[in-house]
């Protein structure tokens, strides 16, 4: 297991040297950021100081090489926009947008499997039906647009959750938190449903789907046929087996989550990392840029990573010996 | 219901209330993120405009933009190579230092050295040749040349305390160096959320009716109004155009607008002999560039219907113009008018000039930057099509779009101009003055419009200390190059604020949300 663990990783640097040549060059071909940033009022002579204080001056290659040194003593570089270290930035961030994600993460688990269990235990019933058709809203209505109609009915309308914004924080081990206090929670419990949405609706179609199958497998009716506990023979017998699948879908669309939590941060108002990288690009702040997606890119190496651990326990007919 | 449910229901109703806020607290949210709190690190509207609650300026502007003192009682010219500042006596920074001339000279000794400063404030103080402290409450700078802009200057470099002059951005950022002389305090700063301030009870002047003020940042339009119907903040700034009508019947709103000193432009390439995106009507590139002509410029202010922009597409918030300024403000003429909606007019300057059937054109225009930026390019090419011009709408990220715009790519373009002087030297020198790294002018004339006539106007202006003779020089040079359309004036926005009753505001022309100008009804 630790061959697998470093071979992956020793891809994954790859994968990360690959990504910041392409994110770098992308972004200089964009244009300068010094002609978004600096203030109109500014003269020809300052307009090139600038470009030189920020050493735009230089070739491309020049910058790149500059950024690899830095980028191997582990220094991302310093924002344009506010001369903080990119990475400092971002990990501030951080603690915000993974707590959204990860609730989310949890409503769509926690409603997510059961309905689609139902759904496809009875997918006849009016129940079943019920519960596809939910599903079929959470996929096609649009992020921005339900987000801003749970404002309006629960904080404009009803008036019981703030409109925006994060609660209260406490630290836990020097990070903040908002979910273990009441006003953190009542702020989170909106933005987290509207991003949990449309990762419930894909939950419940492939939980269903996955039932639905396994209910016509040979080992279920012979279970049923011996006696056993209808459910038991959910329990043991479909859900199980049914598992796999969806902890592969469910790591992956954490990493999205976590990654492209964009819209439902900007129409909330949440101060994470999303709204950090839109922010950096309206200003064509590259350090961040290119930090930010190097920190994505691993991040996604890492989950997926622990995905494949997860498949041994789940089956352990799998071995992490493959090129997988 | 027994009694355990009650219970809980009374305090399920209890916790779902927010606390009320005091009436002494005041929460706004802006429009667009705040990205540093050293005041001399990045000149940036948001960055100035909450700067400006911790820290002041010599000389600070009224909401019209007119000049008043603030930590300098009075300013005069005492040749016309010297101003003199009288400095206010009694006042104290927020650690309860007193404010004398060396913090201003520390801080004009810091403003130019601020470490990767995308946008430095040396601006303002490259004119400074020598400071002379006369005593420790006033301050003499030279200059090199006559420079009447020099209060208008001081305006806009807020003081910090001398002992502050080796301070870093950090050092700002962290609230270890914000300590300034204005009416609020620093308290904390959570990137990319909020910024919270606390009234400075020793403050000099008029005292905030506020104890705590929380900008809170709210980039998302639709979820700024909604956080205003709510309460959960009690102000926002910039109300979208498409909600205006609706904030406008809300009883428990108020809304506050002022015609701003940003002017809406159309700049024209009408100095080269050929123009990238200017063709026939069958797509085919031109051999001359049409643009060049002034009958053609007047063609296309004639065919551009600005009342209908500024109904339908602003929703009334906004005003035609003529020319760079709006009115009331220094260096307005007057007598230049905005040009009157005349589709015949333009066919007829376009069939003297030598196009009877017109020709083709792309407008190129930002889609992030004004207020419905996207629309006005569309709504401008349809018109200018109608005379005959047939227009394409290419948009884009403003990101994309000033870069392209400052090498020169585009025939046609849609662009806007802050006048932070709130004087017309400022769109003049920088939009109109024939393009010139050595002097540094017209460093936005991206049409690289040219008039040896309005150069010699401004120059004149910008060397007069006089301000009755220069108000005079700027109404002629604008009156100058208005006549030729430099650039095609559009309107001019208004800014928009709306609060919840209760709570009134003195709209500002600067675009700025000052908390200290928000007042209990």
């Amino acid at each position: 297991m630790l061959n697998f663990t470093l071979r992956r990783l020793a891809q994954s640097v790859a994968t990360l040297f690959v990504m910041s040549l392409l994110v770098f060059t992308g972004v200089y071909a964009i244009g300068n950021p010094v002609d978004i940033l600096i203030n109109p009022q500014a003269d020809q002579a300052e307009i090139a100081q600038t470009i030189a204080r920020l050493g735009l001056d230089r070739p491309l290659w020049e910058q790149y090489w500059i950024f690899l040194k830095g980028a191997f003593s582990g220094d991302l570089g310093k924002s344009f926009a506010a001369s903080i270290p990119a990475i400092e930035l971002i990990f501030e961030r951080m603690p915000a947008t993974l707590e959204l994600a990860f609730m989310a993460m949890l409503i769509a688990i926690v409603l997510g499997i059961p309905l689609g269990l139902l759904a496809g235990l009875k997918p006849d019933s009016w129940i079943g039906r019920g519960i596809m058709a939910g599903s079929i809203l959470g996929f096609s209505l649009p992020t921005f647009w339900v987000g801003l109609m749970l404002i309006m009915v629960f904080s404009v309308q009803l008036g019981w959750l703030p409109t925006t914004g994060r609660g209260a924080t406490v630290d836990v081990f020097g990070i903040p938190v908002s979910f273990l206090t009441w006003d953190g929670i009542r702020h989170l419990i909106l933005p987290a449903t509207n991003l949990a949405l449309f990762k419930l609706s894909l939950l419940i179609r492939l939980t269903r789907a996955g039932t639905r199958e396994a209910m016509l497998q040979d080992y279920v009716r012979y279970a049923r046929a011996k006696g056993v506990p209808e459910s038991n023979v959910v329990r043991v017998h479909v859900l199980r087996n049914i598992l796999i699948p969806i902890v592969t879908v469910v790591g992956l669309e954490l990493g999205s989550l976590i990654a492209f939590a964009v819209v439902t941060e900007t129409v909330f108002a949440w101060p994470g990392m999303g709204k950090l990288l839109i922010d950096s690009i309206n200003v064509l702040d590259r350090p961040v840029i290119v930090a930010y997606l190097l920190v994505i890119v691993f991040l996604f190496i890492f989950i997926n990573l622990l995905v494949d651990l997860l498949y041994t326990a789940l089956d352990p007919r799998v071995r992490l010996k493959g090129a997988r | 219901m027994n009694m355990r449910t009650l219970a809980a229901a009374i305090l399920w109703a209890t916790a779902l209330t927010t606390t009320p806020a005091t009436a002494a607290d005041l929460s706004i949210a802006l429009g667009a993120d705040v990205t540093s709190m050293d005041p001399h690190f990045h000149n940036l509207t948001p960055n100035n405009n909450v700067g400006n609650h911790v820290f002041e300026t010599l000389v600070a502007k009224d909401p019209r933009g007119r000049l008043k003192p603030a930590l300098a009682e009075s300013w005069r010219a005492v040749d016309e190579l010297t101003w003199e500042f009288k400095l206010r006596r009694g006042v104290k920074f927020h650690d309860g230092t007193e404010f004398t001339a060396a913090d201003v000279t520390a801080t004009l000794d810091r403003v130019p050295n601020v470490p990767n400063s995308p946008s430095s404030f040396a601006t303002y103080s490259k004119q400074i040749t020598e400071r002379i402290t006369v005593d420790p409450y006033t301050i003499r700078l030279k200059t090199a040349k006559p420079y009447p802009l020099m209060p208008n200057d001081m305006s806009t470099i807020m003081i910090i305390p001398a002992r502050a002059r080796g301070a870093t951005t950090d050092d700002f950022n962290s609230g270890k160096a914000t300590v300034g002389t204005g009416p609020f305090k620093f308290v904390r700063w959570q990137k990319g959320d909020r910024v919270e301030l606390a009234r400075n009870d020793n403050y000099w002047g008029a005292k905030p009716a506020w104890d705590k003020v929380t900008f809170r940042v709210i980039t998302s339009d639709p979820t700024r109004v909604a956080a205003l119907l709510s309460g959960d903040v009690r102000a926002i700034e910039n109300v979208p155009t498409s909600d205006l009508a609706k904030v406008l019947k809300n009883p428990d709103l108020s809304v506050y607008r002022q015609v701003s000193h940003r002017v809406m432009y159309l700049h024209i390439d009408s100095n080269r002999d050929q123009s990238p995106l200017v063709t026939d009507k069958a797509g085919r590139p031109l051999d001359r560039n049409p643009l060049k002509d002034v009958r053609v410029r007047q063609a296309i202010s004639k065919a551009i219907n600005r009342q209908a922009l500024v109904e339908r597409l602003m929703e009334g918030a906004a005003v035609a113009t003529g020319q760079v300024m709006p009115e009331g403000m220094f260096g307005y003429d007057p007598k230049v008018k905005p040009e009157a909606f005349d589709p015949e007019g333009a066919r007829k300057l376009l069939a003297a000039a030598g196009y009877p059937d017109g020709f083709g054109l792309t407008i190129h225009g930002p889609n992030n930057r004004y207020v419905n930026d996207e629309q006005v390019a569309q709504a401008i090419a349809q018109m200018l099509t109608r005379v005959g011009i047939v227009t394409k709408v290419d948009v884009m990220p403003s990101s994309v779009y000033f870069s392209r715009a400052n090498k020169l790519e585009f025939s046609l373009m849609l662009v806007g101009w802050g006048s932070d002087t709130a004087e017309a030297s400022s769109p003049l020198k920088a939009l109109l003055a024939t393009f010139d790294t050595a002097k540094g002018m017209g460093n936005a004339n991206r049409g690289r419009y040219s008039s040896a006539k309005m150069d010699a106007l401004l120059d004149q202006a910008l060397a007069t200390v006089d301000d009755a003779r220069r108000e005079r020089l700027l109404q002629e040079a604008t009156a100058v190059a208005m006549s030729e359309l430099g650039i095609i004036p559009l309107y001019h926005q208004e800014s928009v604020w709306a609060t919840r009753k209760g709570v009134a505001y003195a709209p500002r022309a600067d675009e700025r949300t000052n908390a200290f100008e928000f007042r209990p009804q």
